[in-house]
């Protein structure tokens, strides 16, 4: 068994489970006596709960209790929370309204719980819920934050005035008006970035079970960051005290950013199962999903970018709505903030930015992280921005571009980012090159003659992860640390496990984190064990999400790996009688440099265990653990090319050529970073073409399945171009930058900025499904 | 209640259900082959892809008495003696899976394509043929990369016998 170390494409080890159907997903879980609940959702947008009548459902068969949230309080089971504090720019704190688990008093949105069934099975809950009897005072919804912040629009919270939860600003107003008052041009767009739904192929889940000889109960979950769930079930909801409650996220079918939160449907789970004496199961069908699980994106922006006569930037005024949905979810408040206008500069020298933020409450799904959170809205609004630019200057995008990009690092924005390190030059060139660039005007031409319009469009993105030092979030705001701890345990036959607090639900930790190890120690990928997701096992752990696996968790891992190394040089410096600045750990030896003495690296691990013959006063074993605290945010970024051809008869577009060339510094495995990009470019293109979330004006969920949301599909996608280029982050010892994100940040303006150059229409908006091109088309034919 | 009896994974199994049991909800909760999951229940997705009788279908909207007398195969019973079937082996060594949910799913439609086209598929015929199947995570460019592979590997192998 060789060598699988750092930067090979191995193959997963994870594979076979997953292949074979032996994988453990939280709704494969059975347990004796488990029930089954199901959730009695509001049809309304906007409603006073006038009474709810549950005798009925009581008395059907199979019904074991039916819950309701004026029960949840009488329990003090307490309101779901935002984690992150955001100061308006008056000084005031955000506007937070109760956000109960199940409504008792008013319901806010389309699917917000207000009683819970559990029976004996899933069918006989769900037949009983349809006899629990809800009467409702309809009152008016809002759904567009538009509306919502007018005089007179429907109030949702008595906390937040006008419906605004936070008028929050960054950077230096007086400069940035100054800057564009004196511009020689200045560019100017309206820009909607349209509400995505998450969508993870695996369902939310919960199987909640209480032992009352301990008094302790267990939660099953689809969760991202299982100790971040116990936390706040303790903390704050108060379901029991932590050492009390064990967490355990199993296999989980994506995330996505939706399963950060801790959900309501988590808290019901747990208080009913201690209160019925028995496990509890929920798992949302798709429609609930759609429904209840945290929507992305919605931004209404206005946006002026000026530049000097030499076409270089001078400013950026932004005004942004944020649409929050009808609560604050755990880290809302943060995403339209700190993750997206922090990251308006891209890649670009902008001497003077200005942006103000509203968020705003409506009467639909809350709205929190989702794939890239804040960055794609910042790299949609820059980069529609530039294009329009060139477009204005007749120049071509590319020199625009490259006239204003930021080429000496490290270079501090006007909106608290220290970009590190990155050559976006050679990004620019390696996508450009890779699509031919060049060659695309004969492509065009070729389209044309068959009757097709052809258009390309680049986008250069960056982004900010590796989420993220906590000294610096905590002055910002955010209520945790963001850390990673890692544990490295050595048996005493020199095999290895790896308890970190990163979890996987597709990112290949546990071949990634195990090449890591194996580069180390030189043992085999198949004698190190990744152990993750279970809060009984791990110490503690803050996740996965922003594309903080590589840069955050395996930096920890490799903090308590160089700790188990330190101790083993010791042992075997003693056990060879040679000097500790000698021993050196390769190839599965621990060997002294310069000779030919040696032992095997399981022996060094067995003398650590017998503790027979240790250097005086050692402790035995061998195990260390480490908490890593990033010291910077990395910032991956690239150039991405679209190429699109749209047939002008029926307004379809189709994406020809998709190029990346992305900088994440150093990779761990190729393979599993070139999955992640095209399962970002995916996402991204799913929001520029398919992706629409359709409220009616009373906040009714239109797309709420399958059947009326467009997901990608295979024949949606062409294959994708991937390449890398590589400046090494230099804020983490392993060079990693994160390439979780970078996908759903970079494709939207690429796509975008290729059909409008199609169409020699500057405006399209998101998702450009078939009628809107078509309309595009054929309103500027009628124009003409 | 009626009883239903079908032949899984080269097993004959019997049981009592309720009329409105779906097969997905009979293979996964009275036999326990979790393997076939649901990720919709509109017959969108294909996470719940099952054969019967040789054909690719969605378990999620089929009822288990629908399936009677039928032979059902699931992803559990796709390999035989140890040894991966080559779509699964495919799908591993071209990274065709991230999370793993879809997946059962759409290596058993992956198996009926293949079986219908042969030698003769292409991208674009794997791309129409997967329009019934989601992924999330992928983006499909391995996926499809893994069905060409397969193909590969069964038409040579079939070729070889």
């Amino acid at each position: 068994m060789g060598v699988e170390g750092i930067g090979q494409s191995v193959v997963r080890k994870e594979d076979k489970r997953f292949i074979t159907g032996k994988g453990k997903y939280t709704d494969d879980i059975k347990l004796q006596g488990l029930t089954q609940a199901h959730f009695v959702r509001s049809p309304h947008a906007h409603a006073r709960i006038k009474s709810i009548d549950t005798s009925a459902a009581k008395a059907m068969p199979g019904v074991v209790a039916v819950l309701t949230g004026s029960e949840l309080v009488g329990d003090k089971i307490g309101n779901l929370i935002c984690g992150w504090m955001v100061h308006s720019k008056d000084g005031s704190p955000m506007k937070m309204g109760a956000f109960p688990a199940m409504a008792n008093e008013t319901v806010r949105w389309v699917g917000q719980a207000v009683a819970v069934v559990i029976a004996e099975t899933k069918n006989l809950a769900r037949d009983a819920a349809e006899a629990v009897v809800v009467d409702y005072e309809e009152l008016q919804a809002v759904v567009d934050v538009r509306e919502a912040v007018k005089p007179g629009a429907p109030q949702l919270h008595p906390e937040a005035a006008n419906n605004t939860i936070y008028q929050w600003s960054i950077g230096d107003q007086s400069a940035t008006d100054a800057a564009i008052a004196g511009a020689a041009h200045v560019v100017t767009m309206d820009i909607m970035n349209n509400r995505l739904v998450p969508n993870p192929m695996e369902p939310r889940s919960a199987v909640a079970q209480y032992d009352s000889a301990d008094d302790h109960l267990t939660l099953w979950t689809t969760s991202q960051n299982p100790h971040v769930a116990r936390l706040l079930l303790s903390a704050f909801y108060n379901i029991a005290p932590e050492n009390k409650l064990r967490v355990i996220a199993p296999d989980v079918g994506g995330g996505f950013g939706a399963k950060i939160y801790v959900y309501p449907e988590e808290i019901v789970c747990l208080w009913a199962a201690r209160k019925i004496d028995r496990p509890v199961k929920w798992t949302a069908d798709r429609s609930e999903a759609f429904l209840t699980d945290a929507h992305g994106r919605d931004h209404v922006s206005k946006a002026e970018l000026a530049f000097d006569a030499d076409h270089k930037i001078i400013g950026l005024r932004v005004h942004t709505y944020a649409n929050f949905g009808a609560y604050m979810s755990l880290f809302s408040s943060s995403v339209p903030t700190y993750l997206y206008a922090t990251l308006l500069s891209g890649q670009y020298n902008i001497p003077n930015i200005y942006c103000e933020v509203d968020g705003v409450y409506t009467n639909t799904v809350p709205v929190d992280a989702y794939r890239g959170a804040g960055r794609p809205e910042a790299a949609f609004l820059i980069e529609r921005l530039m294009e329009t630019a060139a477009r204005q200057f007749g120049m071509s995008p590319a020199d625009l571009r490259r006239k204003n990009f930021i080429t000496q690092f490290p270079h501090q924005t006007p909106v608290i980012m220290t970009y590190d390190t990155g050559d976006f030059n050679a990004s620019l060139d390696a996508a450009m090159k890779a699509i031919d660039y060049a060659g695309f005007p004969a492509r065009k031409a070729a389209s044309a003659a068959k009757g097709k319009l052809r258009g390309i469009g680049i986008s250069c993105y960056i982004e900010a992860c590796g989420i993220a030092p906590s000294k610096a979030v905590g002055s910002l705001g955010a209520g945790v640390g963001l850390w990673e701890s890692a544990e490295v345990r050595v048996n005493p036959v020199g095999t290895v496990e790896v308890l970190t607090g990163s979890h996987s639900h597709g990112q290949g930790h546990e071949t990634t984190f195990a090449q890591l190890i194996s580069t180390r120690l030189g043992v085999g990928i198949d004698t190190v064990q990744i152990i993750h997701g279970d809060t009984d096992k791990v110490q503690f752990g803050m996740g996965t999400y922003g594309s903080r696996s590589g840069a955050v968790g395996m930096s920890a891992i490799l903090k308590a790996v160089e700790k188990v190394e330190a101790k083993a040089r010791k042992i075997a410096a003693h056990l060879m009688e040679a000097a500790e600045g000698d021993i050196v750990i390769e190839g599965g030896e621990v060997k002294v440099a310069g000779t030919d003495k040696k032992m095997p690296w399981a022996l060094v691990a067995l003398a650590a265990y017998t503790g027979h013959n240790l250097p005086d006063g050692m402790e035995p074993g061998l195990k260390e653990g480490a908490f890593y605290d990033p010291t910077n945010f990395t910032f991956p970024a690239g150039s991405y090319i679209a190429e699109v051809e749209i047939d002008p008869d029926t307004g379809k577009t189709t994406v020809c050529n998709f190029t990346a060339a992305d900088d994440f510094g150093n990779l761990m495995n190729p393979m599993i970073v070139e999955g992640q990009v095209h399962g970002g470019i995916a996402q991204g293109i799913g929001q520029a073409l398919l992706e629409g979330t359709v409220y009616t004006g009373d906040g009714q969920l239109l797309t709420a399945s399958y059947m009326d949301y467009a997901m990608p599909r295979a024949d949606d996608l062409p294959s994708f171009d991937i390449h890398h280029t590589c400046t090494p982050c230099p804020g983490n010892p392993l060079g990693i930058k994160g390439c979780g994100e970078a996908g759903a940040i970079g494709s939207p303006p690429a796509i975008i900025n290729a059909i409008t150059d199609a169409l020699g229409h500057n405006h399209i908006e998101m998702p450009a499904t078939p009628d809107r091109v078509w309309h595009a088309i054929h309103s500027r034919m009628a124009a003409e | 209640m009626t009883t239903v009896s079908m032949t899984v994974n080269g097993k004959t199994v019997s049981a009592d259900v309720e009329d409105r049991t779906l097969l997905v909800s009979f293979l996964r909760e009275t036999l326990g082959l979790t393997g076939t999951h649901v990720g919709c229940d509109t017959s969108q997705c294909g996470a719940c892809v099952v054969h019967i009788d040789g054909r690719a279908v969605k378990s999620c909207t089929t009822l288990a008495v629908q399936a009677a007398g039928t032979a059902v195969t699931t992803i559990e019973g796709l390999s035989s003696g140890g040894e991966l079937h080559p779509v699964q082996a495919a799908f591993r060594d071209n990274h065709g899976l991230q999370c793993g949910f879809c997946t059962p799913g759409m290596i058993m439609t992956s198996v009926d394509i293949i079986n219908r086209h042969g030698a003769h598929l292409d991208e674009a015929t794997v791309r129409h043929e997967l329009e019934g199947n989601i992924c999330r995570c992928t983006g499909y460019h391995n996926i499809v990369k893994s069905v060409l592979d397969a193909a590969g590997r069964m038409t040579t192998s079939a070729a070889a016998e």
